[in-house]
C-alpha cells in the first residue's frame, strides 16, 4: 500500500481538509493576537491604535484577574473532587444487579444532556430560589431561615450546579471501567482473604486509576471555560465572587466593550489552560501509560 | 491435613439444577481431577468447594468440619484461576504476597515466604516485574505461587493450562504434578482435557450433566468404565460401540471395544469386515477409520506403521478379553 504513489495520493486528498482546518484555527488566533495589541474600544469606534503590550499589562494587573484566576481554580478543583468522590460510589451502586437497572442508569446520565443554560435556570428558579425554591421550602419545613444561595454562598452554589452536570459523565466513565474489571480478579482477592474494603482499596481503586485520570483531564478542559451557569445565575457577582477567567473576558468585551483587553485576556486564558494541562499530564498522565 | 468430603452436595441456579447431588471422598494429599464435557458442572463443583458459590443443599467437610457457611478465605484452600486473575497493578511480589498481607503477617515474614515460593517456581528474577511483562507460562507460575505461598490445605485448579500453547501445556502439566507431589498438598484440578486428567490424576471424577459418573484411578476408568459415558469419554481415540447381533450374542445391549484392542486382519473372514475410509499414519501409530457397513464407523489403532490405505478391505477382530459389555440402561455388566 505504502508506495510513493499512494502516499502522494493520500496527501493530496487530505490537503483540502487539513488546509481548511488550519485556516479555521489560524485566522481567529491571528486576529485575536492582532486585536490584543490595539487600543480597540467599541464605545470609541475608528480610534484603533497600536499600543503594544499595554492591553496585557492592563489585564494582568487588574485586581479582577487574580480574583477570577482563583475562582477558576476553586471551581475546577471543587467540581473535580465532588464528581470523582461521588462518582465512584455511584458507579459502584449502578454496577449492582437491580431491577430496572437500565432505566436507573438512563436517569442518572440524564443531567449530562441538559443544556447548561437550562440546568442553571432550573437550579436558580426551581431549587435555589430563596422564596419559591425547593430548598427554601425544605429549610422552612424544619423551621430554619432559607439560604439565599446566590448571595450568601454564590461560589458554592455554582459549584453545586456544575458538579451536578458533570457527575453523570464521571459516573458513566467509572461505571464502564468497573464493568471491565475481571470477575475472577475479585474472586481471587476474595480467596486471598480481602474483605469488601480491602478489595476496594487494593483491587477496584487501582483498576479505576486510568478512568479517573481520563475524567480529570476531560473535565478540566471543559471546566476551565464554564460560562453559561455563571451568566444565568450570578452574573459573576456579587462583586467578583463568581467571576472566572471566561466570564472576566466576556465582561471586558461585552460589558466594558474593550475588545483589545478581552483579546489579551483570551490569550492569557490559552496560556493558563496550557500551564494547567502541563501539570495535569505530569501528575496524573502517567496513569495513561499502558 | 486436607481431607475433603462432599455429602449430597447440590447446586441450583433458579430452576436449573447444575449439580444433582455429589458424594465424594478426597483423601489427604491426593491429586483429584474433575473431568467432563463443557457444561457438566465441574467448574461449579470446584467453586462450591472454594466457597465462591453457596451450596443449595448438602455438606462440604474439610478435615471433618462442615464449611458450607465458612467464607472462602477461611476454608484454607487456594485457587488458581483459568485467566490466572493476577492483580495487574501489583508486582509479582505483591501478587504472591497479597493473601499473606490480607492475613496480617509481618512484612519481613511475607517477604521470606514470597521469596521461598518464588524460588520453588523459578520466579526469583521476576519478583519486581508486573504481570504484563511476563510470558504466559510465567504468569501461570505466579498464579500457582499465589496459591502455594499460603500453605493451604488444598489447591483448587480451574482449567489452569487451557490458555497455554500445546508444548507449554505439557511442560506445565509435569511441573504442576511434580510440585503437588513435592508439597504433598491435596489438589483438585478441573479440566475438559482427558489427557491432562489421565496423566495428572491419582483419582479421576468423571462428571456428566451434574452427576458423578465414576470416581476412580485413571487405569480403573480405562479398564473398567462404569457406563457408556465414561467408556466413551476416557481414551483417545474414542471407544467403538457396537449394538445389534454382535452385542446380543455376548448378552449385552451394547458392547464397546477400544481401537487399540481391535486386531486388524487383511481380507480376513472373521470379525467385522469393512472398508478403510481414512488411514492416518503417524509413524508411531496408525489409525484406521473403517466403514463396517451395518455396524457404522469403527476406529482401529495399530502400534507402529501399517501399510494400509483408504479403500482397502480389512477385517477387525475384537480381543475377547477386552470387550466391555453394557446393558440397556448403559451401565457396565461385570463378570
Amino acid at each position: 500500500m505504502a508506495t510513493k504513489q499512494t502516499q502522494y495520493l493520500a496527501r493530496s486528498l487530505l490537503a483540502p481538509a487539513v488546509g481548511l482546518l488550519f485556516i479555521w484555527m489560524i485566522v481567529p488566533l491571528a486576529l485575536t493576537l492582532y486585536f490584543s495589541t490595539l487600543h480597540y474600544s467599541l464605545l470609541d469606534p475608528g480610534s484603533e491604535v497600536f499600543v503594544g503590550l499595554e492591553n496585557f499589562r492592563y489585564f494582568l494587573t487588574d485586581p479582577a484577574f487574580i480574583a477570577s484566576l482563583k475562582n477558576t481554580l476553586v471551581l475546577v478543583g471543587s467540581v473535580l473532587v465532588l464528581t470523582i468522590l461521588l462518582g465512584i460510589p455511584l458507579a459502584m451502586l449502578l454496577d449492582q444487579p437491580v431491577v430496572g437497572r437500565n432505566i436507573v442508569r438512563l436517569m442518572v446520565i440524564a443531567p449530562f444532556f441538559v443544556m447548561p443554560t437550562v440546568s442553571a435556570l432550573v437550579w436558580k428558579n426551581l431549587l435555589m430560589h430563596p422564596v419559591s425554591g425547593l430548598f427554601a421550602w425544605l429549610t422552612k419545613l424544619f423551621g430554619l431561615t432559607p439560604i439565599d444561595w446566590f448571595n450568601d454562598v454564590p461560589m458554592f452554589a455554582i459549584i453545586l450546579i456544575v458538579a451536578w452536570q458533570w457527575l453523570p459523565f464521571a459516573t458513566l466513565i467509572l461505571l464502564t471501567a468497573l464493568q471491565s474489571l475481571d470477575e475472577e480478579q475479585k474472586e481471587a482477592a476474595e480467596m486471598d482473604g480481602a474483605g469488601g474494603l480491602s478489595s476496594f482499596i487494593y483491587i477496584t481503586l487501582p483498576h479505576l486509576a486510568r478512568p479517573i485520570t481520563v475524567v480529570i483531564l476531560i473535565e478540566t478542559i471543559f471546566l476551565l471555560t464554564v460560562f453559561a451557569e455563571i451568566f444565568v445565575t450570578t452574573g459573576g457577582g456579587p462583586g467578583l465572587q463568581t467571576t472566572n477567567i471566561a466570564f472576566l473576558i466576556y465582561s471586558q468585551a461585552l460589558i466594558q466593550f474593550d475588545v483589545g483587553s478581552a483579546s489579551a485576556g483570551g490569550l492569557v486564558a490559552v496560556v493558563i489552560a496550557n500551564i494547567v494541562a502541563f501539570f495535569l499530564v505530569r501528575i496524573v498522565g502517567r496513569n495513561l501509560e499502558a | 491435613m486436607g481431607q475433603i468430603t462432599l455429602q449430597g452436595v447440590q447446586k441450583a441456579f433458579g430452576p436449573v439444577h447444575i449439580i444433582k447431588g455429589a458424594d465424594l471422598d478426597i483423601a489427604d494429599g491426593s491429586f483429584v481431577v474433575f473431568v467432563g464435557p463443557s457444561g457438566c458442572g465441574k467448574t461449579t463443583l470446584l467453586r462450591l468447594i472454594a466457597g465462591l458459590e453457596d451450596v443449595t443443599d448438602g455438606r462440604i467437610l474439610i478435615d471433618g468440619k462442615n464449611v458450607v457457611a465458612v467464607p472462602p478465605a477461611k476454608r484454607g484452600l487456594s485457587m488458581v484461576f483459568q485467566s490466572y486473575a493476577l492483580y495487574p497493578h501489583m508486582s509479582v511480589r505483591g501478587n504472591i504476597g497479597f493473601g499473606l498481607k490480607m492475613a496480617g503477617l509481618a512484612k519481613d515474614e511475607i517477604n521470606r515466604k514470597v521469596e521461598a515460593a518464588a524460588a520453588t517456581l523459578n520466579l526469583t528474577p521476576y519478583l519486581d516485574r508486573k504481570p504484563r511483562e511476563l510470558s504466559g507460562g510465567q504468569r501461570q507460575r505466579v498464579a500457582i505461587g499465589r496459591a502455594i505461598v499460603r500453605e493451604p490445605k488444598g489447591f483448587l485448579f480451574d482449567e489452569p493450562l487451557s490458555n497455554l500453547d500445546a508444548a507449554l501445556r505439557v511442560q506445565m502439566r509435569i511441573e504442576v504434578t511434580r510440585l503437588q507431589k513435592q508439597l504433598g498438598t491435596t489438589a483438585i484440578y478441573v479440566t475438559h482435557d482427558q489427557v491432562e486428567a489421565m496423566t495428572m490424576a491419582d483419582k479421576i471424577v468423571v462428571l456428566n450433566a451434574g452427576k458423578i459418573e465414576q470416581y476412580g484411578s485413571p487405569l480403573e476408568l480405562y479398564e473398567k468404565p462404569a457406563n457408556l459415558f465414561v467408556a466413551g469419554f476416557i481414551g483417545s481415540p474414542k471407544m467403538n460401540f457396537v449394538t445389534g447381533e454382535s452385542a446380543l450374542q455376548r448378552g449385552a445391549a451394547t458392547i464397546g471395544v477400544r481401537p487399540e484392542h481391535l486386531k486388524i486382519e487383511r481380507d480376513g473372514a472373521g470379525g467385522w469386515p469393512g472398508t478403510i475410509a481414512v488411514a492416518e499414519h503417524l509413524g508411531s501409530d496408525t489409525f484406521l477409520y473403517v466403514d463396517a457397513g451395518p455396524l457404522g464407523m469403527l476406529t482401529a489403532r495399530y502400534i507402529g506403521e501399517l501399510s494400509l490405505h483408504a479403500g482397502d478391505r480389512v477385517s477387525l477382530v475384537p480381543d475377547p478379553a477386552r470387550i466391555h459389555r453394557f446393558n440397556e440402561a448403559g451401565n457396565a455388566i461385570r463378570g
